[in-house]
């Protein structure tokens, strides 16, 4: 798109009119960006509009609904359906949790300390993700893991026998709170420092307990924010794979897994299947970051 | 205020015994290997290893050219924006913020298809063309954080100024942004150098799916076929992630704090 416009700066100057001088240098301007559009376009658009076009496609290359229909068979919505129980389950906890400790280190009278420790081990851990972080958790959680080992032998717990598996439904949400409650908390925290000092002396001198501040200012203020990072957390753990796979192997069926094993070798045994699956995939994420857009614009209106 | 400041410490508290034990879970176990002591032999033995030598090589070569992909991608254009377009500023940071969208498996599942090696751009026909499809990959990972690292960094810098003073020096575009804007911006494209190699360097999927003897898809197979090194490794790599923060923490500080052209 960019490149036409401007691959063709030398013919439109010299038909445009004078008056439309100004306008002539635009094509020269474009050039400054092109490269940036042709990578954009080469290795990130093209290459997903190309899966996306061929989740509409059969073999034969005509367009068919078929492929987005076959998607609703059992297996494949079992996949998408824990998938988007993990992302929801961590994306909630992991917020609520972060959004407590961000309270607790940004308003609660923390020493200072405290605030700039937990910040950057925030950003630390937020990027601890992928294949080390389901080895930390097996040797913790494991079988043999250290808090599994501990339990058993000082408290008589046995996990195991209670029925929790690392390599399951609850083990998967509880690893993935490792990167997701710190990036809550990277988030946020800026949005906790824009409460007004004024708002809560208002509210005070007006009789309001620290409960009812909470409960009729602030939380307000803070929700648009607090569902618009819950979204993000939603549809940052629906992309990740690397931590799942290492962790399940492939024995927990979430959709990347699914995915990577079909573009391993076409498991389902439909190529045009895989691109419905990943059209899947993007069109639930994308659906997640326009409602962060949407809430975000509307938490700015009081956090600016 | 009493009782608040006590429900703070118990959150913190319960927040960092979450964060700790698996980090004094993973170091505990890491140390197991030799029966009834601790030592350091995992370490010893995955150090050692030529595997993790050359992937780990491998992956830092890669991480290198990774940045300097995003750098000459992404400071000639952020610049350009800043003073010549910022009409399309929406555009360009909604682009770069695609990466974040779009899962990376869904990415390099389109390279796999658009760049097979019967299409008229093979870059997977070759193993050099993968390594560079590799490191385009990884760029375009890392595009959200490079972006906006260098977007945050020229938004300290009067662009306008610099680049009409260069000029009427004589200076040409390359001069202008290789010699007058980078320099500028130097510490804010380190940070998001640095986050960059913390993303690159382990990661997983687009490495495993393109073949590449990389260190991720080495951390997984050593996952998958061994007790203690796993554990040791799960270290290392979170030693690398800590040392690439807190690089970026002690570079935030030399970094320009007045926005003295906040547009």
């Amino acid at each position: 798109m960019t490149d036409a416009i401007a691959s063709e700066p030398a013919a439109v100057r010299q038909s445009l009119p004078p008056a439309a001088a100004s306008r002539t240098r635009l094509p020269l301007h474009w050039l400054g960006v092109a490269p940036f559009f042709l990578f954009a376009l080469m290795f990130l658009i093209l290459p997903t509009l190309y899966l996306v076009l061929g989740a509409f496609q059969n073999p034969q290359g005509q367009f068919t609904f078929a492929n987005i229909v076959a998607l609703f068979q059992p297996s494949i919505i079992a996949a998408y359906w824990i998938s988007i129980r993990i992302s929801l389950a961590s994306a909630i906890i992991g917020a609520l949790a972060g959004l407590a400790i961000a309270v607790a280190v940004v308003r609660g009278g923390l020493p200072g300390w405290v605030r700039s420790t937990t910040m950057t081990f925030s950003g630390v851990a937020s990027n601890f993700a992928g294949v080390p972080l389901a080895f930390a958790f097996l040797a913790t959680l494991g079988r043999l893991g250290l808090v599994t080992v501990l339990l058993r032998d000082w408290f008589g717990i046995n996990i195991y026998a209670l029925g929790f598996n690392i390599l399951s439904f609850s083990g998967l949400t509880l690893t993935y709170l490792f990167f997701q409650i710190p990036l809550m908390v990277v988030i946020i925290a800026p949005a906790i420092d824009g409460l007004k000092r004024e708002w809560a002396e208002a509210a005070a001198t007006l009789g309001a307990s620290q409960f009812q501040y909470w409960r009729m200012v602030a939380i307000p203020v803070l929700w648009p924010s607090f569902l618009g990072t819950v979204v993000l957390l939603f549809a940052n753990a629906f992309g990740a794979i690397a931590t799942a796979y290492a962790l399940t192997g492939s024995s927990l069926n979430i959709v990347p897994i699914l995915l990577y094993a079909q573009i391993r070798g076409d498991v389902l045994q439909d190529p045009h299947l895989g691109y419905a699956l990943a059209f899947g995939m993007i069109f639930i994420t994308g659906v997640a970051n326009v409602l962060y857009i949407w809430f975000r614009t509307r938490s700015e209106r009081w956090l600016k | 205020m009493k009782s608040s400041r006590i429900w703070a410490w118990v959150t913190f508290v319960l927040g960092a015994a979450y964060f700790f034990l698996p980090l004094i879970g993973t170091v505990e176990f890491s140390l197991r290997m030799r029966r009834g002591e601790y030592s350091l032999d995992a370490y010893r033995v995955v150090l050692g290893d030529p595997r993790f030598q050359e992937t780990f090589l491998y992956s830092t070569v890669v991480a290198v050219f990774t940045i300097l992909i995003g750098v000459v991608l992404v400071v000639p254009t952020a610049y350009w924006i800043r003073l010549r377009l910022p009409r399309i500023r929406p555009v360009v940071e909604f682009i770069t913020l695609l990466p974040l969208i779009i899962p990376a498996i869904v990415i390099v599942f389109g390279y796999i298809r658009m760049y097979g090696s019967s299409s008229p751009l093979p870059f997977l026909a070759t193993n050099r063309g993968a390594d560079v499809l590799l490191m385009i990959g990884y760029a375009t990972l890392a595009l959200p954080y490079m972006y906006r690292a260098v977007d945050t960094g020229l938004r300290t810098i009067d662009v306008r100024t610099l680049t009409e003073a260069a000029q009427v020096h004589g200076a040409g575009w390359t001069t202008i942004i290789a010699r007058i804007i980078l320099p500028n911006v130097l510490i804010a494209v380190l940070s998001g150098a640095f986050l960059t190699f913390a993303i690159v360097i382990g990661e997983f999927t687009i490495a495993s799916l393109l073949n590449r003897p990389a260190f991720g898809p080495y951390l997984q197979n050593i996952g998958a076929n061994r007790a203690y090194e796993p554990a040791a490794l799960a270290v290392i790599a979170f030693a690398i992630t800590w040392g690439c923060m807190s690089v970026i923490q002690v570079l935030s500080r030399f970094a320009p704090k007045s926005a003295n052209n906040p547009n």
